[in-house]
């Protein structure tokens, strides 16, 4: 309680600036005159009973010292002097001040921004209840692409077998379709999930209902839509009465019953949906009894207790148990446990690109903190008269560091902070204008991105405070005063601040030298041959319905035709799933003879498409030997394939593929034609192997028009459109540009190629403030002995060496050790780029050509200086 | 001559205290003068560490001060002992006798007892 007492009077004194430096001076005058007169009673002459009465009272300085301490925060009060002296030493040098202060921005900048980037996809945990415990199914081969997991049928199973899970959820991702409530219409995707899905994740709505388990009872019992957020405030206007409201989803009715929260956005980061509806009333609900596809992504919480190695033992039992139940359809390849929320397996990717251009930032910042310290050095070493005044006047050596870690700290943190602004500004433009390939994720400056701001600042203004902190230290007061200020420092054969700056130069050339890479991947990514042209193609993806009396091959030559026929149409085709947009799985192939068609006895598993006429011409890849598809391969005809050179040599080896046979899909099938590879999920794999069939002879109800043409993209979309509702006016129908449907997949080589092009043009920068600021620092401080050698005769190429020389041999040194350190670090960038490759030439001479002419740049203004020397001047004024 | 003690912090915080309770309101200079009265001039302190003691006291709001005349008519500063501050004293006080009673049993233990 006193102490208390004690605290507030001493923070309310503190920040009041109240000061009783009167009051106790008063004091101390009525103490001694008091004492005074006792003694002259006491019988001792006035002067001398003054004076001891001064003696008897003590020192008055040390009182007055502990009475103030007593009286406010000492501690505070000093640190506010000290910053307060640190800002006007810094005001009297502005330029100095700004170079510091943006140098810093960029580097804290830049972190923030990456920073915010990862927390947001990796480390913020998914809005659902106790995310520590949710995991998704997966399959235990490593995949890239979609999540999917299970038929409906294999995941009842697992639900009802397993031992280990409190609850298991699933969902499928990949439904959707035009919506339509009063007169408006628009496209949507949503997810359609099991009775307990929200349940298990601990979700309530912001209005009405969610799905709930007792919706599970049996197709088509459950006609009910939940909005997300987002499409009840785009297309609802957030109305509160949208409770009840009757819809459309193509062409079945649901009933809107309820709005998801505004925070939850499903388990997927980058895949926000848009609605959700019961599984029981999925449109194609065929396929609540199909073993055959696996369209689920299955969730699950784990009982208190049990480990994930436990459970995935658990699930591979069942899946085994699974496959010889159902040897036809069920594999039996057994299950893992992932985190949900990064697409399965692109978490790994993920995370490796993005702590990759993490590492790469904080090289920035150490760039940026190594360039300050050399700016501080410098700096300290001009003011190494002053601060030598300063400790022969009877400053505490500890005192003087102080106040340069203060002078360094207020840098820092005007810099940390103008970074921060940047950064956030930045996130919010980016958030603002972001592209779909992506999806969403909502990239915010939070508390943890604040704090790590914080932290970055401060530890990087510790670190290059303490470099001028330890020269003062070191330096020796009387040496500072006797020698001149031109040659106060012994000039050692190398100094810290080479040191520093060469550790800057090779920072500095590892991250150009990375952009380089980046750009050269970006470049040889764009040029990859990927089997087909999705240059100037556009693609319509579309389900036609099997409903009416027409087939619906007849349906689709019907609308190919139409197609084929707008005006200004070149080449069109379809295929069953274009590749690059996700959703491709291994079909069993079978050798012909085969009785047993279980899954064992298949021989490849390439994945297969089904295509018209025409398809491989619109699309761009070459067919090697034999016949495309035609239109007289109808269902009646002999079954034929088209397949990919590596399906060939893969199962036929040398031998010729023509005329082979091979069993898929109930049927046996010739190989009537040869195509090149290509590539179907990313654009790194290896070409997977691959048949095409003849959509007369496999119907699939999924279908892309391809086509090519010389016309505008939008008008030839609006155009293909048009054409295409007019077959299907309910059927959800997407028209893109092949590329733009391609970006999702080149994006990670995007992303790399900016963010690492960004960074390099950082360090660019860097370099050339480091360089440019110790060669004119070298310049400025050895004018006078310039002036000498010039008035004495020295050539031009002396001067230069002497002025510029040191940094330019540190440029050299430097720039070497960073493309050492980049051949050393090509693990990491393998990470980020795709074919990353330090020791490719073109990228070595890019390198060090940037460095030359930065160095160059650099240079050249004090170089200059230093050749306009005027001697005559100089002697005079020094 | 013996050395005089070197008074600490705390004691001469209960002494101001103490001598407060005793004579009522005094300036700092009587206090002073009290305080080396009764500890014999054996505790002369040097007697202007006392003023940052009765900050420190009045800030903890054991005694509050007020400007007003001393006896030889000069403008001086009084203080006195807060509600607060009697309660402080008495803890004190109390502390200190335990303190004192310990120290003083064992000053009169013979060797025969301890064994």
């Amino acid at each position: 309680m006193k102490a208390l007492n004690r605290l507030i009077r001493r923070v309310v004194n503190f920040t009041t600036r109240r000061r009783g430096e009167e009051r106790l001076r008063e004091e101390i005058e009525s103490h001694i005159a008091a004492q005074t007169e006792e003694n002259i009673r006491a019988g001792i002459l006035p002067a001398e009973a003054a004076r001891q009465a001064r003696v008897k009272f003590g020192a008055t300085e040390p009182i007055r010292q502990d009475y103030r301490a007593e009286e406010g925060l000492p501690l505070l009060e000093d640190l506010m002097l000290d910053v307060r002296y640190a800002l006007r030493v810094l005001w009297k040098s502005p330029a100095f001040t700004l170079v510091g202060i943006f140098t810093l921005a960029l580097g804290i900048g830049a972190n923030v921004v990456v920073f915010g980037v990862v927390n947001a996809v990796l480390l913020r945990p998914l809005d659902v209840s106790d995310p520590h415990n949710l995991y998704q199914l997966r399959l235990k081969p490593w995949t890239s692409g979609k999540a999917l997991t299970t038929s409906y049928p294999a995941f009842e199973d697992y639900r009802q077998r397993n031992t280990t899970f409190s609850g298991l959820a699933g969902y499928n991702g990949f439904t959707g379709g035009r919506l339509r409530w009063g007169n408006a219409v628009k496209n949507v995707s949503g997810y359609s999930v099991t009775g307990n899905y929200f349940e298990l994740l601990g979700v309530q709505p912001q209005l009405g209902r969610l799905v709930q388990p007792t919706d599970d009872r049996g197709p088509n019992s459950a006609p009910y839509m939940v909005l997300s957020d987002s499409l009840w405030r785009t297309a609802f206007n957030a109305d509160p009465s949208v409770v009840g409201t009757p819809v459309r989803l193509g062409k079945y009715p649901f009933t809107v019953v309820g709005v998801a929260p505004a925070r939850f956005h499903g388990t997927e980061r980058f895949q926000w949906p848009d609605y959700w509806t019961p599984v029981v009333n999925n449109f194609d609900a065929k396929y609540l009894q199909d073993r055959k596809g696996r369209p689920l992504t299955v969730l699950g919480r784990l009982k208190p207790g049990v480990t994930p190695e436990r459970t995935a033992e658990d699930l591979s039992a069942i899946a085994a148990q699974l496959a010889k139940e159902y040897p036809t359809t069920d594999t039996g390849v057994p299950l893992r446990l992932v985190r949900p929320g990064l697409q399965g397996d692109a978490r790994d990717v993920i995370r490796g690109f993005l702590y990759g251009v993490t590492g790469l930032t904080l090289l920035v910042l150490v760039a940026a903190c190594a360039n300050l310290a050399s700016l501080f050095a410098a700096r300290a070493a001009d003011r190494n008269r002053e601060l030598a005044l300063r400790v022969a006047l009877g400053a505490s050596r500890w005192r003087l560091v102080r106040q340069l870690m203060t002078e360094a700290i207020v840098v820092s943190m005007l810099g940390g902070a103008a970074g921060l602004v940047a950064a956030t500004l930045l996130l919010g433009a980016l958030n603002r204008g972001q592209s779909p390939p992506p999806g969403q994720v909502a990239v915010s400056v939070d508390t943890g991105v604040n704090l790590a701001a914080l932290l970055l600042t401060l530890v990087s203004g510790l670190l290059f405070g303490m470099i001028p902190a330890r020269q003062v230290w070191q330096s020796s007061p009387l040496q500072a005063i006797k020698s001149g200020p031109a040659d106060s420092t012994p000039r050692r054969r190398l100094s810290l601040r080479d040191l520093l700056l060469g550790a800057q130069i090779a920072i500095c050339t590892l991250l150009v030298t990375a952009s380089f890479v980046s750009v050269r991947g970006m470049v040889r990514m764009l040029h990859a041959p990927l089997g087909f042209q999705p240059q100037s193609a556009m693609i319509a993806e579309m389900a036609v319905s099997e409903e009416g009396d027409v087939p619906l091959e007849q349906k689709k030559k019907a609308m190919l035709e139409a197609v084929q026929s707008i005006p200004g149409v070149t080449a069109a085709g379809t295929v069953s799933k274009v590749p690059f947009t996700g959703g491709l799985r291994g079909i069993p192939v079978f050798p012909p003879g085969t009785t047993e068609f279980t899954l064992n006895h298949s021989v490849l598993e390439p994945y297969g498409l089904t295509i018209s006429p025409g398809y491989f011409e619109t699309a761009g890849t070459r067919l090697l030997s034999g016949r495309d598809v035609s239109w007289h391969d109808t269902a009646e005809a002999p079954h034929v394939a088209v397949v990919n050179a590596t399906f060939a040599r893969t199962m036929w080896g040398d031998a010729p593929a023509i005329g082979q046979r091979f069993i898929v899909f109930d049927h046996l099938r010739e190989v009537v034609g040869i195509v090149e590879d290509s590539k179907y999920n990313e654009i790194g794999e290896s070409p997977p192997p691959a048949f095409y069939l003849p959509f007369s002879q496999h119907e699939q109800a999924n279908t892309t028009f391809i086509v090519r043409s010389q016309r505008a993209q939008n008008e030839m979309a609006a155009a293909l459109e048009r054409t295409l509702s007019g077959f299907a006016p309910d059927a959800s129908i997407m028209v893109q540009s092949w590329r733009d449907a391609m970006a999702g997949a080149l994006f990670p080589s995007r992303a790399a190629a900016s963010g690492l092009g960004v960074m390099g043009l950082l360090a660019a920068m860097l370099a050339v403030t480091g360089i440019f600021g110790m060669a004119a620092y070298n310049v400025s401080r050895r004018m006078k002995e310039l002036g000498i050698r010039v008035a004495l005769g020295a050539r031009t190429k002396h001067v230069i060496s002497a002025a510029v020389g040191r940094p330019i041999v540190l440029l050299g040194v430097g720039s070497f050790a960073g493309l050492i350190l980049c051949v050393l670090a090509s693990r990491l960038l393998a990470q980020i780029v795709y074919q990353a490759n330090p020791r490719d030439p073109v990228v070595v001479l890019g390198a060090v050509l940037t460095m030359a002419l930065l160095g160059l740049a650099a240079s050249a203004i004090p170089a200059l200086r230093a050749l306009a020397v005027d001697p005559s001047k100089l002697m005079r004024t020094e | 001559m013996k050395q005089k003690t070197d008074v600490q912090q705390g004691t001469l915080a209960l002494m101001v205290l103490k001598t407060l309770d005793v004579l009522g309101p005094l300036h700092g200079y009587g206090v002073a003068r009290r305080i080396e009265q009764i500890s014999g001039d054996l505790l002369s302190v040097n007697q202007g560490t006392l003023y940052p003691v009765l900050l420190r006291l009045e800030q903890e709001g054991s005694v509050a001060s007020e400007w007003g005349p001393s006896e030889n008519n000069r403008r001086a500063r009084f203080y006195r002992l807060t509600p607060a501050g009697r309660k402080a004293l008495q803890e004190e006080k109390r502390d200190w006798e335990q303190t004192a009673a310990i120290v003083a049993r064992f000053f009169d233990v013979k060797a025969g007892e301890l064994s």
